[in-house]
């Protein structure tokens, strides 16, 4: 008698898209916003992070190569976490663990002191290229630092005493609204999916409207849910739209697999709007539905890695950033276009946005008993 | 009234918020087909009462039946078979008539939905502006639109609280005609209210102050339980008339009406004896009328006023 009900749960959808409709500051917004965002951060400039992960592949451990790696540490750029073969850097590199791989090849120390200038190959993750910008820059200088006081002559030349190669994966070119643009994906759902949620349910209460609501026989599952619907649509919408600027104006390319890119919006969407329907259950009007919706969208934006390279930010920053869904995203979205990475790589990005979602939903549950009565 | 269970049957209902008792030790009883009317000052606990009954609150304690089911409960069940109306509009305003009236209609699970939406349309006599927002409406068709939408489920028992708030004097008679005819069809009507000749129209009435029911029963019962006798004053009244008698021993209630006075106590002969002698010189007259429903309703509100400010 009091389970679900099917009709009831339609009856608040389509009440739900009328509203919406009618509404043309909500409705312009939803255009507005993702098109105002692009323009607005396409052009993002960011810092200059140190301290990078970088994997080594050292296929001759001679002393130049001990002492190239040392003085990679040295410059504060690069922060080696260890030896391994070149497979396993691969994996590194694609599931975002490190941002350089460094190979040494075989006989590089040999080569080295004949002078037939040996090839070092370095790997840069350059989905975001103000990231791996200053780093790169730096391990040019490197070589004639490291190598001229020990060798003779003129191979001391710089330039001359190791072939340097680098390889920008993922973004060759270093476009910085390819990192930017899947990244806006992010922040623009972010804002509007818990914004608009987090509206939805105040702007009953304030205006009476609710306890009408709540007089029907209408369950508060039924609600939620049927609340919820209309906004993973529009959620959705914003994703093709961006998706589309991403493709059609900054050309951003796009490897990887689509519905898997569709499923990890849904994710993000909903975990979205579960903590949008929360706060306005919290909230008691619209203005501090809004306020929730700023105090969280902030460090969002800053925490990210959207508006700063995550692995510039202090120790403290990232773990706050690592709560948040959007950090998680963003790895994924980055990941899935950019990488073409698969889900066995994401999944270590995938749980905690899940994670998030399902703590806030039991919290969401819990005030929205309490507030019935 | 036919021997059939009340329709309302509560009894010792209690509601806290924070640390205000909001209502206290709530005993009703409604029989089928009554109008009951419920009478109060602000803030004295009348929306918190029928948000109770119709299982929007949950009481803190006490216990009863609502269309025979418990009011603790079987709130999914009452939600259904009740028809409620709040006190602020509270449709949806961005909606049309008829898109308010489907949902409401859907809420409810109403099988034949748009029939029933078209008739009550066809009643309101509203077809022809169905596709109108209902924001837009005035104050009188807003009220009556919220009253079509409380019926569509076609309930057994109607919660209006304070319904003719803000709506003109013609709105208001056509509405009580209706809540008259519904009651002869044999639903039962509980309804708040300010206004004095609404309380008359109703056929028990309770007047509930600081939280707690001070009396219940037909007019004339609530009017003989505050034993007051009134005396009507009339002539020329000096300005600072009303302000002596009311000095006057055994005078406890001074009211204007119209160009007289009615002065109001429960020592009937020491009420009589000291208006006497002002009424001396000839130049006004006095005679006993019956007490006024709103003179016995004063008479409580200060009444439970007094006590309510002596208590710690």
């Amino acid at each position: 008698m009091n389970g679900f009900s099917f009709s009831r749960w339609l009856g608040i959808l389509i009440k739900e898209f009328i509203q919406l409709r009618r509404d043309r500051l909500t409705f312009g917004m939803i255009v507005m916003l993702p098109i105002m965002q692009l323009l607005l951060f396409g052009f993002a400039i960011n810092s200059d992070p140190r301290h990078m992960p970088t994997a080594v592949v050292m296929a001759d451990p001679g002393p130049f190569a001990r002492a190239y790696v040392a003085a990679m540490k040295n410059s504060e750029y690069f922060r080696i976490i260890g030896t391994v073969d070149a497979r396993e850097a691969n994996t590194l590199l694609d599931s975002g663990e490190v941002q350089f791989v460094v190979t040494f090849p075989p006989g590089f120390n040999r080569d080295l002191v004949r002078g037939t200038a040996p090839t070092l190959l370095v790997e840069a993750d350059a989905t975001d290229p103000m990231a791996t910008g200053g780093a790169i820059s730096v391990l040019n200088q490197l070589g004639s630092e490291v190598f001229a006081p020990e060798l003779p002559g003129a191979r001391a030349t710089p330039a001359k005493s190791i072939d340097l190669r680098i390889q920008r994966r993922y973004n060759p070119e270093g476009i910085t609204s390819y990192n930017v643009v899947p990244g806006l994906l992010g922040v623009i759902l972010t804002m509007t999916m818990i914004l608009m949620t987090g509206l939805a349910m105040t702007r009953e209460r304030e205006r009476g409207t609710f306890e009408n609501l709540l007089a029907t026989p209408a369950t508060p599952l039924e609600v939620m849910t049927g609340k919820i619907v209309p906004y993973v649509l529009i959620g959705l919408i914003q994703v093709v739209l961006v998706l589309a600027a991403a493709r059609q104006i900054f050309d951003v390319p796009m490897y990887g697999s689509l519905p898997l890119l569709f499923a990890v919006v849904l994710l993000f969407i909903l975990a979205n709007l579960t903590l949008g329907i929360t706060f306005s259950s919290i909230a008691k009007n619209q203005l501090q539905a809004m306020q929730m919706t700023f105090f969280f969208f902030l460090p969002s934006m800053l925490l990210s890695g959207f508006m700063f390279p995550f692995r510039g930010m202090p120790e403290w920053a990232q773990v706050i950033g690592n709560v948040l869904p959007l950090t998680h995203f963003l790895v994924l979205v980055r990941g899935i276009l950019l990488k073409g990475n698969g889900v066995e790589l994401l999944w270590g990005h995938i749980w905690p946005i899940a994670l998030f979602m399902l703590t806030v939903l039991a919290l969401g549950i819990k005030t929205f008993r309490r507030t019935l009565d | 009234m036919d021997g059939t269970a009340p329709i309302i049957d509560v009894t010792g209902l209690n509601k806290h918020f924070g640390d205000k008792h909001v209502v206290k030790d709530l005993s009703l009883q409604v029989s089928q087909g009554e109008i009951f009317g419920f009478l109060g000052p602000n803030g004295s606990g009348k929306t918190t009462s029928i948000r109770m009954l119709c299982g929007l609150l949950t009481p803190d304690s006490g216990s009863g039946t609502c269309l025979g089911m418990d009011v603790i409960t079987e709130s999914a069940g009452i939600k259904r078979k009740v028809g409620y109306m709040t006190q602020r509009f509270s449709l949806w305003e961005d909606l049309t008539i008829a898109e308010n009236l489907d949902f409401v209609a859907r809420m409810f699970g109403m099988p034949r939905r748009r029939e029933a939406v078209d008739r009550a349309l066809e009643d309101l006599g509203l077809s022809t502006r169905r596709k109108q927002l209902a924001g837009t409406l005035s104050g009188g068709w807003k009220q009556r639109l919220a009253l079509a939408s409380c019926l569509l489920h076609e309930p057994k028992l109607l919660l209006l609280d304070e319904p003719t708030a803000g709506v003109d004097p013609k709105a208001r008679r056509d509405f009580w005609e209706e809540i008259h005819r519904l009651s002869n069809a044999g639903i039962t009507v509980l309804v708040s209210t300010h206004y004095m000749d609404e309380a008359e129209r109703c056929h028990r009435l309770g007047y509930i102050a600081y939280g707690e029911l001070l009396a219940s029963g037909s007019g004339e019962e609530v009017v003989r339980s505050q034993h007051l006798v009134t005396f009507e004053i009339s002539g020329d009244i000096a300005p600072g008339m009303a302000e002596a008698l009311r000095k006057l021993p055994g005078s406890e209630l001074v009211a204007s009406f119209g160009s007289a006075l009615h002065v109001s106590g429960r020592d009937g002969p020491l009420l009589e004896r000291g208006l006497a002698a002002q009424v001396a010189d000839g130049a006004l007259k006095m005679r006993r009328v019956d007490t006024s429903l709103e003179d016995a309703f004063i008479n409580l509100m200060q009444g439970s006023r007094d006590q309510f400010e002596a208590a710690p």
